[in-house]
């Protein structure tokens, strides 16, 4: 039971299946912006075969009463079929994958490379004056490497936002 | 969906092949639909045309289509059924927004078809096109735009089916005119579960374990009904009214919630709120179990969060999960339909062994009689001024004289709380009134929704000059149908809430609150065809009253008021049920208005 009391913020990994159908996202962001709920990131495709499932991640933060109310008024909109609380359901694994662009010539390049194998990051992408890394991981190891590219040359950086799943068997239509 | 397709229903051979129009009027006829509130316009010609060539469906014309939603609200909560709306593109839409929201926040079944620019034009700027699915997102509780013609029939189904299953609200669907047009396969209402709309209505049997042995074990309880259990049917009424009999509880209405208990019985105290009654507010203060059923903690009846009620256990039952911890975090969460509920806890009451504490029930009763001894709702009508509660008061006696099925539908403001004070009601479904929007210009058009659908029932929107001139146009409806109904003005030159607010929390500066220029109202009813009554004088309005219930057609009886009267009791914003402000000359003074209740509305 969420205590009102309790003003600590939380995080919130959710995942929500919904109908694969028109407005369903302006929905959903809708309900956020509405209510003034936070969102961190917002990932959504399909996900059956025959597309009429989408999922979507959201990371949001809030108190647990607020939180609560998240899953609650997105559990109430017509095309939604599951919300689930990763974050509160057991273990889970969370990734997000990046393009992070760096340009730069001589020992600055040679840095890059060498902190994209540690951080095992591929190349994707290079030109005498530039490369274009593709990383996956937790957001936090994603950002740990920002930061070190930043003296080195970052140029530009495009995130896919999070996706989640809960480790197990079980799934979300269990 | 594609289901219902591919296996046509038995008694068809086929799926009937028809226009776009033809379909959804015949959805609606299978819906059960017998009346329609509209206007037309371009986009919606073709279900025009075809509803010229049909008897089955009633369409009312009304003068605006704000005034079309409203309609349908009044409809469908005198009916409980499902009020439908249609409405032509662009500009129709846009007006009808206002309802939509309406309808949302008090939980109204509401179905509004609109019109669409042509398919291929939707996105290009086209006359009269508006994005209206974007816009009624955020208005309605679900929306549609259709399309494709093979989804039409199974797209009207399903919005009744969310319109009025789980909390009830407004649906939009959005008709493209060459949906409209195009001919396509009619099928009927599928008898498959929906794909992931399913709210739950049957009670958990462990939370109303749960609640009922915090009940059995209260010393101070109290059950406190909303508009929920007006939605669940008359028969939720019903049993709450054997709920609270047999537990000997007392029992307090939302503005929403009126009728579910009746008014004359012993146990109720009154609605609640912030000008709900002394003994009602009160008694939630100092209340150790609270049982909520069909009410959502709205701010009009916690007064400050931080205050509210706060030495009670608290059981919520709602229909609506997300109503559940949403302001007020309670003990026991009860999700299901109040009907369903009540049901559930009256037999969980008498199965469970333990003996309710009567010694302190008694004891809670004589602290509420107590409370009751303020005699919080008393005036003193003298001179020739007509007090506004009196107005009320008296029409309410008259027309329980009369005797006839009566239907009070109101705008918003003093006069509203008013009606809700003084006028009582004995069942469920008699009192239409815009609680969570408080929409002004609500209560005329809603009259007109109850008067179709009970034609021999006495309906009256009791009014204030400055409400009623919202959806004056409506008049000209209640015209054209011959709906008699009765409009009862409490004239008091001024948008009388307004006006109380600036009084007491902004140094009775009257800001743009006063109500000049204001129509000759007899002359104004007579221009529609109806009757004008105006009464000026205390001695003359019982027969003013008299002569408007005796008119046949409608009336707009303009009852001048005193003009300085005030809305009491009252909890002033962001104060306590126990901070509440008493009528000037009764004990209890003026609590002081904080700095934070000021920021709130």
């Amino acid at each position: 039971m969420p205590d009102p009391t309790d003003t600590s913020y939380r995080n919130a990994t959710i995942a929500v299946l919904v109908e694969n159908e028109a407005g369903i996202l302006a929905r959903v962001v809708g309900l956020f912006s509405g209510r003034g709920y936070n969102i961190e990131s917002l990932t959504v495709a399909p996900v059956d075969e025959n597309r009429r499932l989408s999922r979507i991640t959201i990371v949001t933060s809030g108190t647990d009463m607020v939180i609560e109310q998240i899953k609650a008024q997105l559990d109430r909109l017509v095309p939604v079929h599951k919300v689930s609380d990763l974050t509160l359901e057991g273990p889970h694994l969370a990734r997000e994958m990046m393009l992070i662009k760096v340009v730069g010539k001589g020992e600055n390049r040679m840095e890059a490379l060498r902190l994209a194998d540690a951080f095992r990051a591929r190349v994707v992408d290079a030109t005498t004056e530039s490369l274009v890394f593709e990383m996956t991981g937790a957001g936090d190891k994603l950002d740990a490497f920002i930061d070190l590219m930043r003296p080195i040359g970052l140029k530009e950086v495009s995130r896919t936002g999070v996706v989640a799943i809960a480790r197990g068997a079980g799934g979300l239509l269990a | 969906m594609s289901a219902t397709l591919q296996t046509p229903p038995q008694g068809h051979e086929t799926a009937r092949t028809m226009t776009g129009a033809e379909i959804v009027l015949q959805a609606l006829k299978d819906q059960g639909v017998e009346v329609i509130f509209g206007y037309p316009g371009g986009a919606v010609l073709p279900l025009y045309d075809a509803l010229f060539q049909q008897n089955a469906i009633r369409h009312i014309l009304v003068r605006h289509e704000q005034a079309a939603v409203h309609a349908a609200e009044g409809y469908a909560r005198s009916t409980g059924k499902v009020g439908v709306v249609l409405v032509t593109s662009g500009p129709g839409a846009t007006n009808a927004v206002t309802g939509l929201v309406d309808a949302l926040m008090d939980s109204i079944p509401v179905i509004c078809l609109t019109g669409q620019v042509p398919t291929h034009l939707i996105g290009n700027d086209a006359f009269q096109e508006a994005d209206t699915t974007g816009i009624t997102r955020p208005a309605t509780k679900h929306n549609y735009l259709v399309k494709d013609i093979r989804k039409l029939a199974s797209t009207v189904h399903e919005a009744f089916y969310v319109s009025k299953n789980g909390r009830p609200g407004p649906v939009v669907i959005d008709l493209p005119k060459d949906i409209l047009i195009g001919k396509g396969p009619y099928t009927e209402a599928p008898q498959t579960p929906h794909r992931s709309y399913r709210p739950q209505t049957e009670p958990d049997a462990r939370a109303i374990r749960d609640a009922v042995a915090l009940l059995k074990g209260a010393k101070r309880p109290i059950v406190y009904a909303g508009g929920g259990v007006i939605n669940a049917g008359p028969e939720a009424s019903r049993l709450l009214g054997e709920f609270v009999r047999m537990t000997g509880m007392p029992c307090t209405n939302t503005l929403m919630g009126l009728g579910a208990y009746p008014s004359t019985d012993p146990q109720f105290l009154g609605m609640l709120g912030m000008h709900g009654t002394y003994e009602a507010n009160l008694a939630m203060h100092g209340c150790d179990v609270m049982l909520n059923i069909g009410a959502r903690f709205d701010d009009r009846v916690t007064g400050r969060l931080n205050a509210f009620s706060p030495g009670s256990k608290k059981i919520h039952a709602d229909i609506d999960p997300s109503s559940i911890n949403k302001n007020v975090k309670v003990d026991v969460a009860v999700v299901g339909d109040a009907g369903r509920v009540l049901a559930a806890m009256i037999e969980a009451w008498k199965q469970d062994g333990q003996q309710q504490d009567r010694g302190a029930l008694a004891g809670w009763w004589r602290q509420i009689d107590e409370w009751r001894g303020k005699s919080c709702l008393h005036y003193v009508q003298e001179g020739s001024i007509i007090k506004p509660q009196h107005a009320v008061k008296r029409l309410y006696e008259i027309t329980r004289e009369m005797g006839r099925d009566t239907f009070i539908t109101t705008e918003v403001g003093q006069h509203q709380m008013w009606a809700a004070q003084y006028f009582g009601f004995e069942q469920p479904n008699r009192w239409m009134t815009s609680g969570g929007l408080g929409t002004m210009g609500y209560g005329l058009p809603a009259a007109m929704g109850v008067q179709i659908a009970h034609p021999d029932a006495l309906v009256i929107d009791i009014a204030g000059e400055a409400s009623i001139l919202m959806n004056i146009q409506e008049m000209g409806t209640l015209a054209q149908y011959r709906l008699p109904v009765k409009v009862f003005i409490l004239n008091n030159e001024y948008m009388g809430m307004v006006r109380q607010w600036q009084e007491l929390l902004h140094g009775s500066r009257y800001s743009e609150s006063y109500s000049a220029a204001l129509p000759d109202f007899v002359k104004l009813a007579e221009s529609f065809h109806a009757r004008g009554i105006r009464v000026t004088r205390a001695e003359d309005l019982d027969a003013g009253i008299r002569e408007m219930l005796a008119h046949p057609g409608p009336v707009i009886a303009d009852i001048a008021v005193a003009k300085d009267e005030n809305c009491f009791p009252m909890i002033p914003s962001g104060a306590a049920h126990n901070e509440m402000i008493l009528a000037p000359g009764q004990t209890g003074g003026v609590a002081g208005v904080t700095d934070e209740g000021k920021v709130l509305v």
